[in-house]
Protein backbone atom coordinates (compact mmCIF):
# COMPACT_ATOMS: atom_id res chain seq x y z
CA UNK A 1 0.00 0.00 0.00
CA UNK A 2 1.39 3.10 -0.75
CA UNK A 3 0.67 6.45 1.41
CA UNK A 4 -0.12 9.59 -0.32
CA UNK A 5 1.32 12.06 1.86
CA UNK A 6 -0.23 14.83 0.08
CA UNK A 7 -3.45 13.48 0.14
CA UNK A 8 -3.17 12.75 4.26
CA UNK A 9 -2.07 16.67 4.80
CA UNK A 10 -5.37 17.57 2.24
CA UNK A 11 -7.48 15.69 4.38
CA UNK A 12 -6.41 17.20 7.61
CA UNK A 13 -6.75 20.26 5.75
CA UNK A 14 -10.23 19.71 4.78
CA UNK A 15 -11.31 18.20 8.28
CA UNK A 16 -10.26 20.99 10.13
CA UNK A 17 -12.25 24.05 11.59
CA UNK A 18 -10.12 26.37 9.09
CA UNK A 19 -10.93 25.02 6.31
CA UNK A 20 -14.80 25.34 7.40
CA UNK A 21 -14.43 28.67 8.25
CA UNK A 22 -12.22 29.73 5.31
CA UNK A 23 -15.18 28.00 2.80
CA UNK A 24 -17.86 28.97 4.67
CA UNK A 25 -17.35 32.17 5.74
CA UNK A 26 -19.98 33.65 3.33
CA UNK A 27 -21.51 31.45 1.34
CA UNK A 28 -22.33 29.26 4.57
CA UNK A 29 -22.57 31.50 7.64
CA UNK A 30 -18.89 31.10 8.03
CA UNK A 31 -19.11 34.65 9.58
CA UNK A 32 -21.12 33.55 12.44
CA UNK A 33 -18.32 31.37 14.24
CA UNK A 34 -16.03 33.81 13.63
CA UNK A 35 -18.21 36.54 15.70
CA UNK A 36 -19.96 34.45 18.28
CA UNK A 37 -15.92 33.19 18.87
CA UNK A 38 -14.71 37.29 19.30
CA UNK A 39 -17.62 37.18 21.67
CA UNK A 40 -16.29 34.25 23.53
CA UNK A 41 -12.73 35.98 24.00
CA UNK A 42 -14.89 39.45 25.09
CA UNK A 43 -16.75 37.54 27.82
CA UNK A 44 -13.54 35.82 28.92
CA UNK A 45 -11.89 39.38 29.20
CA UNK A 46 -14.90 40.47 31.38
CA UNK A 47 -15.21 37.51 33.50
CA UNK A 48 -11.52 37.28 34.18
CA UNK A 49 -9.93 41.07 34.22
CA UNK A 50 -13.16 43.22 35.04
CA UNK A 51 -14.65 40.21 37.35
CA UNK A 52 -17.96 40.15 36.06
CA UNK A 53 -19.65 36.88 37.44
CA UNK A 54 -16.59 35.03 36.84
CA UNK A 55 -17.07 31.70 38.87
CA UNK A 56 -20.28 31.66 35.97
CA UNK A 57 -19.30 33.42 32.75
CA UNK A 58 -16.20 31.69 32.94
CA UNK A 59 -17.80 28.50 32.07
CA UNK A 60 -20.23 30.59 30.05
CA UNK A 61 -17.59 32.04 27.61
CA UNK A 62 -15.62 28.84 27.35
CA UNK A 63 -19.15 26.95 26.66
CA UNK A 64 -20.08 29.36 23.50
CA UNK A 65 -16.09 29.28 22.30
CA UNK A 66 -16.41 25.17 22.03
CA UNK A 67 -19.75 25.13 20.69
CA UNK A 68 -18.50 27.57 17.94
CA UNK A 69 -15.77 25.98 17.06
CA UNK A 70 -16.82 24.51 13.39
CA UNK A 71 -16.62 21.03 13.32
CA UNK A 72 -15.87 20.50 17.00
CA UNK A 73 -19.32 18.29 17.10
CA UNK A 74 -19.44 19.15 20.91
CA UNK A 75 -22.92 20.51 20.59
CA UNK A 76 -25.54 19.88 17.66
CA UNK A 77 -28.48 22.70 17.78
CA UNK A 78 -29.76 20.58 15.10
CA UNK A 79 -30.30 17.78 17.74
CA UNK A 80 -32.07 20.05 19.89
CA UNK A 81 -34.36 21.58 17.60
CA UNK A 82 -35.53 18.01 16.59
CA UNK A 83 -36.04 17.45 20.40
CA UNK A 84 -38.05 20.27 20.44
CA UNK A 85 -40.56 19.89 17.54
CA UNK A 86 -43.34 18.04 18.08
CA UNK A 87 -43.80 17.34 14.39
CA UNK A 88 -39.99 14.92 14.68
CA UNK A 89 -39.17 11.53 15.28
CA UNK A 90 -37.08 12.69 17.50
CA UNK A 91 -39.48 14.96 19.76
CA UNK A 92 -38.57 14.61 23.38
CA UNK A 93 -35.76 11.81 22.31
CA UNK A 94 -33.09 11.66 25.30
CA UNK A 95 -31.97 9.08 23.63
CA UNK A 96 -31.13 9.97 20.69
CA UNK A 97 -29.01 12.82 22.48
CA UNK A 98 -27.23 10.37 24.44
CA UNK A 99 -26.67 8.06 20.87
CA UNK A 100 -24.93 11.18 18.44
CA UNK A 101 -24.87 14.02 20.91
CA UNK A 102 -21.41 15.66 21.57
CA UNK A 103 -20.03 16.54 25.40
CA UNK A 104 -21.42 19.38 25.56
CA UNK A 105 -25.26 17.92 24.62
CA UNK A 106 -24.77 15.69 27.12
CA UNK A 107 -23.77 18.51 29.92
CA UNK A 108 -27.48 20.33 27.77
CA UNK A 109 -29.54 17.48 29.68
CA UNK A 110 -28.61 18.68 32.93
CA UNK A 111 -30.28 22.04 31.73
CA UNK A 112 -32.98 20.54 29.54
CA UNK A 113 -34.55 18.73 32.45
CA UNK A 114 -34.01 21.62 35.08
CA UNK A 115 -31.73 19.37 37.20
CA UNK A 116 -28.95 22.04 37.71
CA UNK A 117 -31.20 24.90 38.34
CA UNK A 118 -32.58 23.16 41.16
CA UNK A 119 -29.29 21.41 42.48
CA UNK A 120 -27.98 25.24 42.15
CA UNK A 121 -30.61 25.96 44.46
CA UNK A 122 -29.90 23.74 47.02
CA UNK A 123 -26.73 25.17 46.84
CA UNK A 124 -27.96 29.05 47.50
CA UNK A 125 -30.67 27.35 50.52
CA UNK A 126 -27.49 25.73 52.21
CA UNK A 127 -25.12 29.23 52.05
CA UNK A 128 -28.36 31.16 52.96
CA UNK A 129 -29.17 32.40 56.40
CA UNK A 130 -32.99 32.81 56.40
CA UNK A 131 -33.01 34.42 60.24
CA UNK A 132 -33.41 38.21 59.06
CA UNK A 133 -36.18 37.30 57.18
CA UNK A 134 -37.84 35.29 60.09
CA UNK A 135 -36.91 38.02 62.39
CA UNK A 136 -38.41 40.81 60.54
CA UNK A 137 -41.20 39.05 58.19
CA UNK A 138 -42.51 41.93 56.94
CA UNK A 139 -39.29 41.91 54.76
CA UNK A 140 -41.54 39.48 52.75
CA UNK A 141 -43.37 42.64 50.90
CA UNK A 142 -40.06 44.06 49.77
CA UNK A 143 -39.08 41.14 48.21
CA UNK A 144 -42.43 41.31 46.66
CA UNK A 145 -42.45 44.91 45.56
CA UNK A 146 -38.97 44.73 43.86
CA UNK A 147 -40.56 42.04 41.55
CA UNK A 148 -42.01 44.81 39.84
CA UNK A 149 -39.42 44.33 36.85
CA UNK A 150 -40.30 41.13 35.66
CA UNK A 151 -43.82 41.94 35.29
CA UNK A 152 -42.82 44.87 33.23
CA UNK A 153 -40.23 43.62 30.92
CA UNK A 154 -42.95 40.51 30.51
CA UNK A 155 -45.43 43.63 29.29
CA UNK A 156 -42.73 45.42 27.26
CA UNK A 157 -41.32 42.22 25.80
CA UNK A 158 -44.69 41.36 24.22
CA UNK A 159 -45.36 44.95 23.22
CA UNK A 160 -42.12 44.55 21.27
CA UNK A 161 -43.37 41.72 19.30
CA UNK A 162 -42.00 38.82 21.47
CA UNK A 163 -44.29 35.77 21.90
CA UNK A 164 -46.21 34.89 25.47
CA UNK A 165 -43.33 32.15 25.63
CA UNK A 166 -40.52 34.25 25.61
CA UNK A 167 -41.80 37.82 26.91
CA UNK A 168 -42.19 35.39 30.09
CA UNK A 169 -38.56 34.18 29.64
CA UNK A 170 -36.95 37.95 29.27
CA UNK A 171 -38.97 39.57 32.06
CA UNK A 172 -37.83 37.05 34.63
CA UNK A 173 -34.56 38.61 34.34
CA UNK A 174 -36.10 40.97 36.61
CA UNK A 175 -36.06 38.64 39.03
CA UNK A 176 -32.13 38.81 39.01
CA UNK A 177 -31.34 35.45 40.02
CA UNK A 178 -30.05 33.32 37.54
CA UNK A 179 -31.05 29.39 38.18
CA UNK A 180 -34.60 30.34 38.11
CA UNK A 181 -34.12 32.23 34.60
CA UNK A 182 -32.38 29.48 33.27
CA UNK A 183 -35.38 26.93 34.56
CA UNK A 184 -38.17 29.26 33.66
CA UNK A 185 -36.66 30.16 30.13
CA UNK A 186 -35.52 25.98 29.18
CA UNK A 187 -39.05 25.52 29.91
CA UNK A 188 -40.65 28.17 27.81
CA UNK A 189 -37.97 29.69 25.26
CA UNK A 190 -34.94 27.43 24.96
CA UNK A 191 -33.48 29.30 21.67
CA UNK A 192 -33.48 32.55 24.12
CA UNK A 193 -31.28 30.38 26.85
CA UNK A 194 -28.10 31.86 25.92
CA UNK A 195 -28.79 35.64 25.48
CA UNK A 196 -31.00 35.25 28.33
CA UNK A 197 -28.58 34.03 30.53
CA UNK A 198 -25.75 35.55 29.50
CA UNK A 199 -28.06 39.06 30.29
CA UNK A 200 -29.21 38.09 33.33
CA UNK A 201 -25.63 37.15 34.66
CA UNK A 202 -23.85 40.04 33.41
CA UNK A 203 -26.51 42.66 35.22
CA UNK A 204 -26.43 41.09 38.40
CA UNK A 205 -22.21 41.74 38.16
CA UNK A 206 -23.18 45.26 37.23
CA UNK A 207 -25.64 45.38 39.93
CA UNK A 208 -23.04 47.80 41.80
CA UNK A 209 -23.21 49.90 38.69
CA UNK A 210 -26.91 49.64 38.00
CA UNK A 211 -28.66 50.29 41.38
CA UNK A 212 -27.13 53.32 43.17
CA UNK A 213 -28.49 55.96 40.61
CA UNK A 214 -31.90 54.82 41.53
CA UNK A 215 -31.75 54.51 45.44
CA UNK A 216 -30.34 58.23 44.56
CA UNK A 217 -33.27 59.25 42.72
CA UNK A 218 -35.83 57.41 44.57
CA UNK A 219 -34.94 58.29 48.56
CA UNK A 220 -33.88 61.39 50.23
CA UNK A 221 -30.75 62.20 52.02
CA UNK A 222 -32.32 61.71 55.11
CA UNK A 223 -34.04 58.75 54.35
CA UNK A 224 -30.30 57.39 53.72
CA UNK A 225 -29.13 58.11 56.84
CA UNK A 226 -32.35 56.10 58.57
CA UNK A 227 -30.54 53.36 61.47
CA UNK A 228 -32.93 50.49 61.77
CA UNK A 229 -33.42 48.72 65.15
CA UNK A 230 -32.08 45.16 66.29
CA UNK A 231 -34.47 42.56 64.93
CA UNK A 232 -35.40 39.87 67.26
CA UNK A 233 -32.90 36.68 68.16
CA UNK A 234 -34.42 33.73 65.87
CA UNK A 235 -34.25 30.73 67.66
CA UNK A 236 -32.65 27.28 66.21
CA UNK A 237 -36.27 25.55 66.43
CA UNK A 238 -37.98 28.07 64.29
CA UNK A 239 -34.99 28.15 61.39
CA UNK A 240 -35.73 24.31 61.16
CA UNK A 241 -38.90 24.94 61.14
CA UNK A 242 -38.81 28.08 58.40
CA UNK A 243 -38.06 25.57 55.43
CA UNK A 244 -40.52 23.53 56.15
CA UNK A 245 -43.51 25.88 56.25
CA UNK A 246 -42.13 27.67 53.16
CA UNK A 247 -41.82 24.69 51.06
CA UNK A 248 -45.72 23.00 51.71
CA UNK A 249 -47.13 26.50 51.98
CA UNK A 250 -45.57 28.09 48.71
CA UNK A 251 -45.63 24.15 46.96
CA UNK A 252 -49.24 24.07 47.08
CA UNK A 253 -49.65 27.73 46.21
CA UNK A 254 -48.08 27.32 43.04
CA UNK A 255 -46.98 23.48 42.07
CA UNK A 256 -45.18 24.49 39.22
CA UNK A 257 -42.38 26.26 41.67
CA UNK A 258 -41.93 22.98 43.57
CA UNK A 259 -39.27 22.04 42.19
CA UNK A 260 -36.85 25.16 42.56
CA UNK A 261 -38.31 26.31 46.12
CA UNK A 262 -38.37 22.74 46.99
CA UNK A 263 -34.34 22.14 46.32
CA UNK A 264 -33.86 25.87 47.95
CA UNK A 265 -35.23 24.54 51.46
CA UNK A 266 -33.90 21.45 51.52
CA UNK A 267 -30.44 23.33 51.37
CA UNK A 268 -31.27 24.96 53.93
CA UNK A 269 -33.13 22.19 56.00
CA UNK A 270 -29.47 20.32 55.57
CA UNK A 271 -27.99 23.72 57.18
CA UNK A 272 -30.01 24.47 59.87
CA UNK A 273 -31.01 20.82 61.29
CA UNK A 274 -27.35 20.66 62.88
CA UNK A 275 -27.11 16.69 62.07
CA UNK A 276 -26.58 16.85 58.34
CA UNK A 277 -23.33 18.90 58.53
CA UNK A 278 -21.61 16.68 56.26
CA UNK A 279 -24.29 17.20 53.96
CA UNK A 280 -24.60 20.60 54.00
CA UNK A 281 -20.87 21.29 53.25
CA UNK A 282 -20.86 18.66 50.23
CA UNK A 283 -24.41 20.76 49.02
CA UNK A 284 -22.24 24.13 49.48
CA UNK A 285 -19.27 23.64 48.45
CA UNK A 286 -18.18 20.13 45.98
CA UNK A 287 -21.72 19.82 44.44
CA UNK A 288 -22.52 23.41 44.41
CA UNK A 289 -19.10 24.01 41.92
CA UNK A 290 -19.67 20.24 39.89
CA UNK A 291 -22.99 21.97 39.18
CA UNK A 292 -22.02 25.56 38.05
CA UNK A 293 -18.91 24.28 35.98
CA UNK A 294 -21.70 21.57 34.46
CA UNK A 295 -24.43 24.56 33.86
CA UNK A 296 -22.43 27.38 32.99
CA UNK A 297 -20.50 25.64 30.20
CA UNK A 298 -23.93 23.77 28.89
CA UNK A 299 -25.34 27.40 28.89
CA UNK A 300 -22.38 29.28 26.82
CA UNK A 301 -23.09 26.31 24.33
CA UNK A 302 -26.20 27.51 23.71
CA UNK A 303 -24.78 30.57 22.51
CA UNK A 304 -24.67 29.68 18.92
CA UNK A 305 -24.64 31.97 15.79
CA UNK A 306 -27.78 31.18 14.23
CA UNK A 307 -29.46 31.71 17.73
CA UNK A 308 -27.26 34.26 19.01
CA UNK A 309 -26.90 36.92 16.37
CA UNK A 310 -30.02 38.05 15.97
CA UNK A 311 -32.11 40.90 16.75
CA UNK A 312 -33.98 39.37 18.95
CA UNK A 313 -30.34 39.14 21.14
CA UNK A 314 -30.81 43.24 21.51
CA UNK A 315 -33.59 43.57 22.29
CA UNK A 316 -33.54 41.20 24.93
CA UNK A 317 -30.07 42.81 27.11
CA UNK A 318 -32.24 46.26 26.18
CA UNK A 319 -35.39 44.58 28.42
CA UNK A 320 -33.28 42.89 30.81
CA UNK A 321 -31.46 45.81 31.85
CA UNK A 322 -34.96 48.07 32.18
CA UNK A 323 -36.18 44.85 33.85
CA UNK A 324 -33.53 45.19 36.56
CA UNK A 325 -33.66 48.98 36.87
CA UNK A 326 -37.58 48.41 37.84
CA UNK A 327 -37.00 45.80 39.62
CA UNK A 328 -34.68 47.90 41.95
CA UNK A 329 -37.23 50.90 41.38
CA UNK A 330 -40.12 48.53 42.70
CA UNK A 331 -38.12 47.34 45.97
CA UNK A 332 -37.12 51.49 46.83
CA UNK A 333 -41.04 52.17 46.69
CA UNK A 334 -42.10 49.30 48.48
CA UNK A 335 -39.26 51.02 50.89
CA UNK A 336 -40.71 54.16 50.88
CA UNK A 337 -44.10 52.57 51.82
CA UNK A 338 -42.58 51.07 54.76
CA UNK A 339 -40.63 53.77 55.58
CA UNK A 340 -43.68 56.44 55.41
CA UNK A 341 -45.87 53.42 57.64
CA UNK A 342 -43.66 52.85 60.36
CA UNK A 343 -42.65 56.83 60.96
CA UNK A 344 -39.40 56.54 59.61
CA UNK A 345 -38.15 53.19 61.40
CA UNK A 346 -37.31 51.45 57.83
CA UNK A 347 -34.66 52.73 55.86
CA UNK A 348 -36.09 52.38 52.37
CA UNK A 349 -32.49 51.74 50.87
CA UNK A 350 -33.10 48.08 51.80
CA UNK A 351 -36.19 47.81 49.37
CA UNK A 352 -33.62 47.84 46.79
CA UNK A 353 -31.91 44.69 47.80
CA UNK A 354 -35.41 42.66 47.20
CA UNK A 355 -34.37 41.73 43.37
CA UNK A 356 -32.80 38.94 44.58
CA UNK A 357 -28.95 38.81 43.65
CA UNK A 358 -27.69 37.29 46.94
CA UNK A 359 -25.84 39.04 48.69
CA UNK A 360 -24.39 41.33 46.22
CA UNK A 361 -27.61 43.67 46.33
CA UNK A 362 -27.63 43.97 49.94
CA UNK A 363 -24.01 44.62 50.12
CA UNK A 364 -25.09 47.65 47.66
CA UNK A 365 -28.00 48.88 50.34
CA UNK A 366 -25.69 48.59 53.01
CA UNK A 367 -22.11 50.50 51.09
CA UNK A 368 -25.37 53.41 49.81
CA UNK A 369 -26.78 53.77 53.29
CA UNK A 370 -22.97 54.04 55.28
CA UNK A 371 -22.01 56.98 52.42
CA UNK A 372 -24.78 58.92 54.41
CA UNK A 373 -24.11 57.42 58.08
CA UNK A 374 -20.78 56.10 58.57
CA UNK A 375 -22.06 54.03 61.18
CA UNK A 376 -25.30 52.75 59.78
CA UNK A 377 -25.10 49.11 59.18
CA UNK A 378 -27.78 48.07 57.28
CA UNK A 379 -26.28 44.79 56.02
CA UNK A 380 -28.68 42.59 58.20
CA UNK A 381 -31.62 44.16 57.38
CA UNK A 382 -31.24 44.34 53.90
CA UNK A 383 -30.91 40.37 53.93
CA UNK A 384 -34.90 40.21 55.07
CA UNK A 385 -35.86 41.43 51.62
CA UNK A 386 -32.69 40.18 49.64
CA UNK A 387 -33.52 36.31 50.71
CA UNK A 388 -37.32 37.37 50.18
CA UNK A 389 -36.83 38.58 46.83
CA UNK A 390 -35.05 34.59 45.97
CA UNK A 391 -38.79 33.27 47.14
CA UNK A 392 -40.79 36.43 45.62
CA UNK A 393 -38.96 35.62 42.39
CA UNK A 394 -39.57 31.88 42.14
CA UNK A 395 -43.40 32.17 42.43
CA UNK A 396 -43.25 35.28 39.80
CA UNK A 397 -41.69 32.41 37.76
CA UNK A 398 -44.86 29.77 38.85
CA UNK A 399 -47.49 32.12 38.14
CA UNK A 400 -45.48 33.03 34.50
CA UNK A 401 -45.28 29.17 33.81
CA UNK A 402 -48.47 28.36 34.32
CA UNK A 403 -50.38 30.95 32.91
CA UNK A 404 -47.84 30.48 29.86
CA UNK A 405 -49.02 26.78 29.92
CA UNK A 406 -52.61 27.78 29.88
CA UNK A 407 -52.01 30.00 26.83
CA UNK A 408 -49.49 27.80 24.81
CA UNK B 1 -48.51 26.69 19.08
CA UNK B 2 -46.92 29.95 20.86
CA UNK B 3 -49.24 32.37 21.54
CA UNK B 4 -49.08 36.04 20.94
CA UNK B 5 -51.10 37.74 23.42
CA UNK B 6 -52.56 41.93 22.99
CA UNK B 7 -51.05 44.39 25.24
CA UNK B 8 -54.18 44.68 26.76
CA UNK B 9 -53.91 40.91 28.06
CA UNK B 10 -50.11 41.40 28.79
CA UNK B 11 -50.90 44.10 30.89
CA UNK B 12 -53.71 42.11 32.89
CA UNK B 13 -51.39 39.20 33.06
CA UNK B 14 -48.63 41.52 34.23
CA UNK B 15 -50.82 43.50 36.81
CA UNK B 16 -52.28 39.80 38.03
CA UNK B 17 -48.81 38.37 38.11
CA UNK B 18 -47.70 41.41 40.55
CA UNK B 19 -50.83 40.35 42.84
CA UNK B 20 -50.37 36.96 43.13
CA UNK B 21 -46.67 37.78 44.05
CA UNK B 22 -47.73 40.37 46.39
CA UNK B 23 -50.46 38.02 47.91
CA UNK B 24 -48.20 34.72 48.59
CA UNK B 25 -45.54 36.91 50.30
CA UNK B 26 -48.39 38.58 52.41
CA UNK B 27 -49.63 35.12 53.05
CA UNK B 28 -46.48 33.45 53.86
CA UNK B 29 -45.74 36.50 56.07
CA UNK B 30 -48.91 36.19 57.72
CA UNK B 31 -47.79 32.64 58.51
CA UNK B 32 -43.96 33.19 59.69
CA UNK B 33 -45.56 36.19 62.07
CA UNK B 34 -47.82 33.42 63.49
CA UNK B 35 -44.99 30.64 64.14
CA UNK B 36 -42.93 33.88 65.53
CA UNK B 37 -45.64 34.69 68.28
CA UNK B 38 -46.08 31.13 69.29
CA UNK B 39 -42.24 30.76 69.52
CA UNK B 40 -42.15 33.92 71.39
CA UNK B 41 -45.00 32.88 73.81
CA UNK B 42 -42.99 29.69 74.55
CA UNK B 43 -39.78 31.51 75.06
CA UNK B 44 -41.81 33.99 77.57
CA UNK B 45 -43.10 30.84 79.32
CA UNK B 46 -39.95 29.20 79.64
CA UNK B 47 -38.16 32.61 81.08
CA UNK B 48 -41.35 32.61 83.38
CA UNK B 49 -40.66 29.25 84.93
CA UNK B 50 -37.20 29.40 84.94
CA UNK B 51 -37.60 32.79 86.89
CA UNK B 52 -39.78 31.39 89.62
CA UNK B 53 -37.69 28.39 91.53
CA UNK B 54 -35.67 31.84 92.47
CA UNK B 55 -38.69 33.70 94.02
CA UNK B 56 -39.58 30.72 95.94
CA UNK B 57 -35.95 30.89 97.38
CA UNK B 58 -35.45 34.12 98.19
CA UNK B 59 -39.22 34.34 100.30
CA UNK B 60 -38.31 31.58 103.04
CA UNK B 61 -35.71 33.71 104.25
CA UNK B 62 -36.27 34.76 107.92
CA UNK B 63 -35.91 38.98 108.64
CA UNK B 64 -33.24 39.06 110.55
CA UNK B 65 -33.18 39.49 114.26
CA UNK B 66 -33.56 42.82 116.01
CA UNK B 67 -30.64 42.08 117.78
CA UNK B 68 -28.39 41.57 115.04
CA UNK B 69 -28.40 45.52 114.26
CA UNK B 70 -25.21 47.22 114.14
CA UNK B 71 -21.95 47.00 113.61
CA UNK B 72 -19.34 45.00 115.51
CA UNK B 73 -16.44 46.44 116.71
CA UNK B 74 -13.00 44.57 116.92
CA UNK B 75 -9.65 45.77 118.37
CA UNK B 76 -6.68 43.94 118.04
CA UNK B 77 -9.02 40.80 117.33
CA UNK B 78 -9.04 38.55 113.90
CA UNK B 79 -12.42 38.47 112.28
CA UNK B 80 -11.73 34.77 112.45
CA UNK B 81 -10.88 35.11 116.10
CA UNK B 82 -14.42 36.91 116.72
CA UNK B 83 -16.47 34.70 114.80
CA UNK B 84 -15.31 31.64 117.26
CA UNK B 85 -15.96 33.66 120.05
CA UNK B 86 -19.35 35.08 119.26
CA UNK B 87 -20.24 31.14 118.78
CA UNK B 88 -18.74 30.24 122.55
CA UNK B 89 -20.98 32.81 123.87
CA UNK B 90 -24.16 31.98 122.13
CA UNK B 91 -23.16 28.33 123.11
CA UNK B 92 -22.81 29.40 126.41
CA UNK B 93 -25.83 31.39 126.87
CA UNK B 94 -28.02 28.75 125.07
CA UNK B 95 -29.22 31.62 123.06
CA UNK B 96 -29.44 31.92 119.04
CA UNK B 97 -26.09 33.79 117.72
CA UNK B 98 -28.65 36.26 115.70
CA UNK B 99 -30.56 37.23 119.24
CA UNK B 100 -27.46 38.85 120.76
CA UNK B 101 -25.73 42.03 120.17
CA UNK B 102 -22.04 42.32 120.25
CA UNK B 103 -20.85 45.81 119.98
CA UNK B 104 -17.10 44.66 120.41
CA UNK B 105 -14.66 42.50 121.15
CA UNK B 106 -11.44 43.98 122.62
CA UNK B 107 -8.18 41.59 123.05
CA UNK B 108 -6.87 41.97 126.77
CA UNK B 109 -3.44 42.19 126.91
Amino acid sequence: MNINIGEILLKLWNDSGFAAIASGFISDNGWQYAVMLIISFVLLYLAIVKKFEPLLLVGIAFGCLLSNLPKGGLYHQELWDAFMDPNSPLYHSYGEIMRNGGLLDIFYIGVKTSLYPCLIFMGVGAMTDFGPLISNPKSLLLGAAAQMGVFAAFFGANALGFNVNEAASIGIIGGADGPTAIFLTTKLAPHLLGAIAVAAYSYMALIPLIQPPFMRLLTTPEQRKIKMVQTRTVSKTEKIIFPIVVTVFVALLLPDTAALIGCLMLGNLLKETGVTDRLSDTVQNALMNIVTILLSTAVGATMVGSNFLTAETLKIIVLGVCAFALSTCGGLLGGQVMCLLTKGKINPLIGSAGVSAVPMAARVANVEGQKYNPSNFLLMHAMGPNVAGVIGSAIAAGFLLSVCQLLG
Amino acid sequence: MLTNVSLMDAGILAALGYGVVFAGLVVLMIVIILVGKVFSAKKKKASAEAAAPVEVEEAPAAPLAPGSAGQLKLYDTPPKTAAMLMAIVADKLGKPLNELRFISIKEVK
